[in-house]
């Protein structure tokens, strides 16, 4: 099979915007299920970085005002139970308002439970059985590719960036795919893989132990990697470095399950079930001050009203095209 | 007697996909090693870039079709009905369905005339499990021509399908060798194969050739049976059955298919609301399979043309 070299779009990564971003994502997370009354945080806090650098890290080619550029970078949530994470990604690139983001689990709204690409703009499936995101992706990866269509370097296909849960590889659907990506070359595919160790029932050595993820998909053909999931810049430099290989890559992100607010952290009851109005006060709190520390490592002023108004005042606009 | 060329349906799947293809409709065969059985594999020999082959893993193979789908293709997938269906329903649900993708589930192998393999391979519940799927529409063809014509419109009409397919050789219905002389049915419709006055015999797949057979049976009885070929089970045909069986006053419904949720279901959900009929269901009794050859099989079960003339009978 011959080598294919995979450019990223380059854009300069700005890691003080992805933190910020990623911290009012959290804080966005906490706010819409406390709204909401119901929801999953713990593995929606634990992937906000990793969605961050996707989103606002100059990773993922999209453009917020045409969602269906054929050019277009997919990112597929295939643990849709993390849906907050990218409706505050959504609200922050502009696509949806802010506002909107308290309707979430409610009736009528668009922002359903788990991700509905037929109610929501910048879904591009809808999710939520687990198990199946990473069929999806590898037939999407597989038609982009034979199609000859370019992404926006216009030079490779287009990339599914697809986010997985670690609990989610139990179900065996993943490993017939894991054999698909590997057999058909499908370079395109990038997998995520939220390594936060639990899952509802708890520990998930515990419950059906994975071992090293990454070990068995390399195994499987996989280019792999194992990195921080809350490094963002490790993410960035593990996602944009020049590939020379014709296989797909799994990325091993080990993170922490409720990251960013201290009693939710690493808590597998945290799971499925929302803050309480004084849990969320507290959450908002933990995350402001986690934002002034970092803020005031780095030297840099704040926006003014991130630390007082959880929602996010930022919204990128524009095409964040390379 | 009627006497048709015979041919199975399975036969109208992959030559069908190659027309098609020829045409410049942008299709692909996502198949999980059956690819010789289910005749997918002939795309792949055609258009090697059209054809992907999962291996035998069903659920990935369902998940593939899907995702060449979202790219905007049209997506087949093939295996045996069992597997096709029954194993990867949370897949069509979920994945499929739930999307409205464009991906016709279109396995074959259905039902007992799957013949000497056994219970486990003979397909008698995916009727009932894909009919009552939101978006889903179903296609049960009586023989190579609308299977044929089913395939076709599944592909060139969007959102979700199930097309069911099957090993066996039947009788030509329509095309040039069929007795009604159709050549194309319209597969969106209930067809009316034969006019009668005194029963409606409401059949799909193999089942219409049967009922042809039982008709002939009755008119020598002096019964006159009107004959309806349901080859879409859904959206039902209403108006066409409400029609026959106003004039009729009785219904007997032939599947080779559980009488549990199957078309005889769907018709009778329908005339108890609409028209409350006297109804006998002909179909597999809440049971599995066993090995035989397809011909022992559809008398064990009941499935013969003698079997709906029976039912018919106790009707009137």
């Amino acid at each position: 099979m011959p080598l294919t070299q995979n450019f990223s779009v380059p854009t300069d990564f700005d890691l003080c915007l992805v933190r910020e971003q990623a911290n009012k994502m959290r804080v966005d997370i906490v706010k819409m299920l406390t709204a909401a009354g119901s929801g999953h945080p713990g593995g929606s806090l634990s992937a906000a970085d990793i969605v961050s650098v996707l989103y606002f890290g100059g990773v993922m080619s999209y453009d917020p005002a045409d969602l269906k550029a054929p050019w277009r970078d997919r990112f597929i949530l295939s643990k849709g139970h993390a849906a907050p994470v990218q409706y505050a990604a959504l609200a922050l690139a502009g696509i949806i308002d802010e506002e909107e983001l308290l309707t979430i689990r409610q009736l009528g709204s668009r922002l359903q439970g788990h991700p509905d690409a037929s109610k929501c703009p910048g879904i591009e499936v809808s999710t939520g059985s687990l198990g199946q995101g990473l069929s999806i992706a590898c037939g999407l990866a597989q038609a982009l590719k034979l199609s000859g269509q370019m992404g926006a370097d216009g030079r490779t296909p287009p990339k599914i960036y697809l986010l997985m849960g670690d609990g989610e590889l139990q179900e065996g659907q993943n490993w017939e795919a894991a054999l698909y990506a590997a057999h058909y070359g499908l370079d395109n595919v990038v997998a995520i893989v939220d390594r936060n160790y639990l899952q509802i029932d708890g520990d998930t050595e515990e419950v059906m132990a994975l071992g090293d993820v990454a070990a068995k998909f390399g195994a499987f053909g996989w280019d792999v990697a194992t990195l921080d999931g809350h490094d963002e810049q490790e993410i960035y430099d593990v996602l944009t470095r020049p590939r020379y290989s014709s296989k797909p890559l799994m990325i091993d992100a080990v993170t922490t399950k409720g990251k960013g607010v201290s009693f939710m952290e690493d808590v597998a009851g945290w799971h499925g079930v929302a803050p309480s109005q004084e849990q969320c006060d507290t959450a908002c709190q933990e995350l402001a001050a986690e934002m002034r520390s970092f803020a005031d490592a780095l030297d840099v002023e704040l926006d003014a009203d991130s630390e007082t108004d959880g929602l996010a005042e930022l919204a990128t606009g524009g095409d964040v095209r390379g | 007697m009627f006497v048709a060329k015979a041919k199975a349906t399975r036969a109208a799947y992959g030559e069908t996909l190659l027309e098609l293809i020829a045409e410049g409709h942008d299709i692909v065969a996502v198949e999980a090693d059956l690819a010789g059985s289910t005749t997918t594999g002939k795309v792949g020999e055609v258009y090697p870039e059209r054809f992907f082959n999962a291996g035998i893993a069903e659920a990935n193979m369902v998940g593939v079709a899907a995702g060449h789908a979202l790219a905007g293709q049209t997506a087949f997938t093939g295996s045996f009905a069992v597997f096709g269906t029954g194993r990867v329903y949370d897949q069509i649900r979920n994945t499929v369905c739930y999307n409205m993708l464009d991906v016709k589930i279109a396995p074959t192998h259905s039902g007992v005339t799957v013949g000497a393999d056994g219970g486990s391979h003979q397909m008698l519940e995916d009727i009932a499990l894909m009919r009552v799927l939101p978006h889903m529409r179903v296609l049960v063809p009586a023989d190579y021509t609308a299977a044929k014509a089913a395939v076709r419109y599944a592909a060139t009409n969007p959102g979700p399908f199930y097309v069911r397919l099957g090993r066996a050789e039947v009788p030509a219905v329509y095309g040039p060798d069929g007795i009604t002389g159709v050549d194309a049915p319209d597969v969106t419709k209930a067809f009316v194969v034969r006019e009668g006055a005194d029963v409606t015999i409401a059949a799909c797949g193999i089942e219409v050739a049967e009922a042809i057979k039982a008709a002939e049976m009755l008119e020598a009885e002096g019964i006159d049976a009107e004959i309806i070929d349901v080859m879409c089970i859904k959206p039902l045909d209403v108006e066409t059955i409400v029609r026959s069986v106003s004039k009729t006053g009785r219904m007997v419904t032939a599947e080779e298919h559980s009488v549990l949720g199957g078309m005889g279901s769907a018709v009778s959900e329908v005339l108890s609301e609409v028209l409350p009929t006297p109804t006998r269901r002909v179909g597999v009794a809440d049971q599995f399979g066993t090995s035989g050859t397809p011909d022992e099989l559809i008398k064990h079960f009941s499935l013969d043309a003698a079997s709906i003339a029976a039912a018919a009978k106790e009707l009137l």
